[in-house]
């Protein structure tokens, strides 16, 4: 073996080290979410049906020369055709159309329901996760507001719109006060639970020592790690809300006629499916089915990717 | 070594657990310590080494007793001082892992002290993270990646950064190494040294290994259920420990070299620590203590300065 000496060994250049350090690309946050969302085949099939969804709502009912309230009794019960694509029901009513414009209720009803949640849920739950075990007063309102939390979410939804007809007629508005008296109870529950969970974490921690503010802390520390979750729970509430409107409305509780709306059409179609009209119940079970496989399927994607340690 | 920048006198902090119980996890400590050194802090689990540590840098208050910073007594100031002393007064976390915001680039969470004391903006901002990055050993383009893409001794790097950024003169690392692999354990002891050199930090080192604690500290406090065993100047405790339980500590040390295994006299203690809910009567170590003596059970020994700048509290100096 030869001898090995200091001679035998020279300094490399530093230089050189440096350009095999391959940096990667460096991008924002969103536009890495964007990107791992692309990516996901589930997820952008479900956010191209929610797109295609919305985009017929707005201009499907447009196609056809029908309104959705017009009838032509000398043309009921026909089969989807060209010239009614998704065929008509026993008063002559274009069904396509009044499928579309029975999605804006749907839409109407779960867009409502997540901004419910995102206000309600997010600040009631926030104020008592961050209040809680500051001080005693702080105690007192986390006590407080979770008491009415619990109280709320003891009352039934179904209950609520019941209780609300006697004051109320049945309708969508009442649908949307019921909903803003006890939908946002859950959400409320676990965004405290997560608040409390992260406020034990050393990087806030060492956010308070660091000087931060409290809003800072909140937006930047505690906010961005509940994402996840508060999305999640919206994918729930979102179809679950739509879910709902269609139920009422399908047992006469909602929406009345004739106003369309995907539960009042299926309740209409209830009698005659088992005389092969099957198209008027399919379109609307159709839809409703669709929108909450597509809402589910986004919410699902979105939450992977909106964690930066997912893979991408 | 000279001035005294924090003063901790008679310390408590007591947590509620339950309706009547409280525990006692840090039960009248005092202690100085002086500009410019290193005090290590040494202490099985639960002895309220951390829960000391966080009530001096003000993350937890004080139940009893007075932490007094550069001459000022932290719990009797007002918002906008605390806010100052608050910035001479950092922390570094035990966990590299937990104590880095995931959804935040590395950049702003060094620079987040920044932020909140409005010291730098734009340019100012940016050229002051780059700065700090290469201090700890890191280089400019991390900024602008998430915690986790970096290891575990990078990540307590950018820890140690984020707390430089508000250019603090004490500074509190809590285990800062124990959660990382042996071979980068001296690489960030090594940074903590130089960072001292360079800017004349004084920490308070909490930690459990003694070896290492003997490396980087000028002085080391023992700890015991929630109170203090043992001060001395590390040689002098190395050399000549007072305390029983120092003296056990010490010997759970594994020899250096094959050839000196042996020649300690290995002493083991009995059992387990007693809870800090109902500490034993008299001196907390007692329980377990091999030179146990009736006056232990009755009275809690004082604590003393049996030599010079060599404090202990034990009835066998008493």
């Amino acid at each position: 073996m030869p001898e090995v000496n200091d001679s035998m060994f020279k300094p490399v250049d530093r230089s050189r080290l440096r350009i095999r350090t391959k940096s990667r690309p460096v991008m924002g946050y969103w536009h890495e979410v964007a990107l791992k969302l692309a990516k996901n085949k589930l997820a952008l099939t479900g956010f191209f049906l929610l797109l295609i969804i919305l985009t017929l709502s707005i201009i499907g009912p447009h196609l056809l020369p029908f309104t959705p309230s017009h009838q032509s009794l000398t043309e009921g019960n026909l089969k989807p055709s060209a010239k009614h694509w998704f065929g008509t029901d026993d008063l002559g009513r274009d069904i396509w159309v009044r499928v579309w414009t029975g999605a804006r209720i749907s839409l109407l009803i779960g867009i409502i329901a997540a901004i419910i949640d995102l206000i309600m849920g997010v600040l009631v739950g926030g104020i008592s996760g961050y209040m809680a075990g500051r001080s005693r007063a702080g105690d007192r309102i986390d006590g407080f507001l979770m008491r009415i939390v619990e109280i709320l979410y003891g009352i039934p939804y179904l209950l609520v719109v019941i209780l609300l007809m006697v004051v109320m007629k049945p309708g969508l508005t009442t649908m949307i006060l019921a909903l803003s008296i006890t939908g946002w109870v859950g959400m409320a529950r676990i965004v405290r639970g997560q608040i409390l969970q992260l406020k034990q974490q050393e990087y806030v921690m060492a956010a308070e020592k660091l000087g931060t503010s409290h809003f800072k802390i909140i937006s930047k520390h505690l906010l961005p790690n509940m994402m996840g979750i508060i999305i999640v729970n919206l994918t729930f509430t979102i179809p679950q809300a739509i879910f709902s409107e269609s139920f009422l409305s399908f047992l006469g509780l909602g929406v009345q006629a004739p106003t369309a709306s995907w539960g009042t059409m299926a309740n209409d179609s209830l009698g005659v499916v088992l005389s092969g009209q099957w198209w008027r119940l399919f379109f609307p079970a159709l839809m409703i089915s669709l929108t909450m496989f597509a809402f589910n399927a986004f919410g699902d994607g979105l939450q992977d990717a909106l964690d930066p340690r997912s893979e991408k | 070594m000279g001035e005294t920048i924090l003063d901790v006198q008679n310390v408590k902090k007591h947590f509620k657990a339950g309706k009547h119980q409280t525990i006692k996890s840090v039960d009248g400590i005092s202690f100085d310590i002086r500009k410019g050194e290193t005090l290590g802090l040494v202490g099985e689990s639960g002895s309220g080494k951390t829960t000391l540590g966080r009530t001096l840098v003000g993350i937890y208050e004080a139940t009893e007793g007075k932490v007094i910073f550069d001459g000022r007594d932290l719990s009797k100031l007002d918002r906008k001082s605390k806010k100052m002393v608050n910035r001479e007064i950092q922390m570094i976390f035990q966990d590299p892992q937990a104590s880095l915001n995931p959804r935040m680039k590395v950049g702003d969470i060094i620079a987040e002290g920044l932020d909140a004391y409005r010291l730098k903006k734009g340019s100012a901002r940016k050229q002051r993270i780059i700065e700090l990055l290469e201090k700890v050993g890191l280089s400019p383009e991390h900024a602008d990646r998430f915690p986790h893409e970096f290891s575990g001794g990078q990540r307590q790097r950018i820890g140690i950064a984020r707390a430089l950024a508000v250019e603090p003169s004490f500074i509190v690392a809590d285990e800062p190494i124990s959660a990382l692999d042996v071979s980068i354990q001296a690489q960030v002891v090594n940074l903590l040294a130089d960072l001292q050199q360079e800017f004349g930090l004084t920490y308070l080192f909490i930690a459990h290994d003694l070896a290492m604690v003997n490396h980087i500290s000028d002085r080391i406090g023992v700890m015991y259920l929630g109170q203090m065993m043992e001060l001395a100047a590390s040689d002098e405790l190395f050399a000549e420990p007072l305390h029983p339980y120092t003296k056990a500590l010490l010997s759970a040390i594994p020899a250096s070299e094959p050839s000196l295994r042996g020649a300690k006299e290995r002493i083991l203690l009995g059992g387990d620590p007693p809870s800090p809910i109902e500490p034993p009567s008299g001196c907390p170590f007692r329980t377990r203590c091999p030179a146990a003596m009736e006056v232990c059970a009755k009275q809690k020994p004082q604590w003393k300065e049996i030599k010079n700048e060599h404090y202990t509290a034990c009835h066998l100096y008493g």
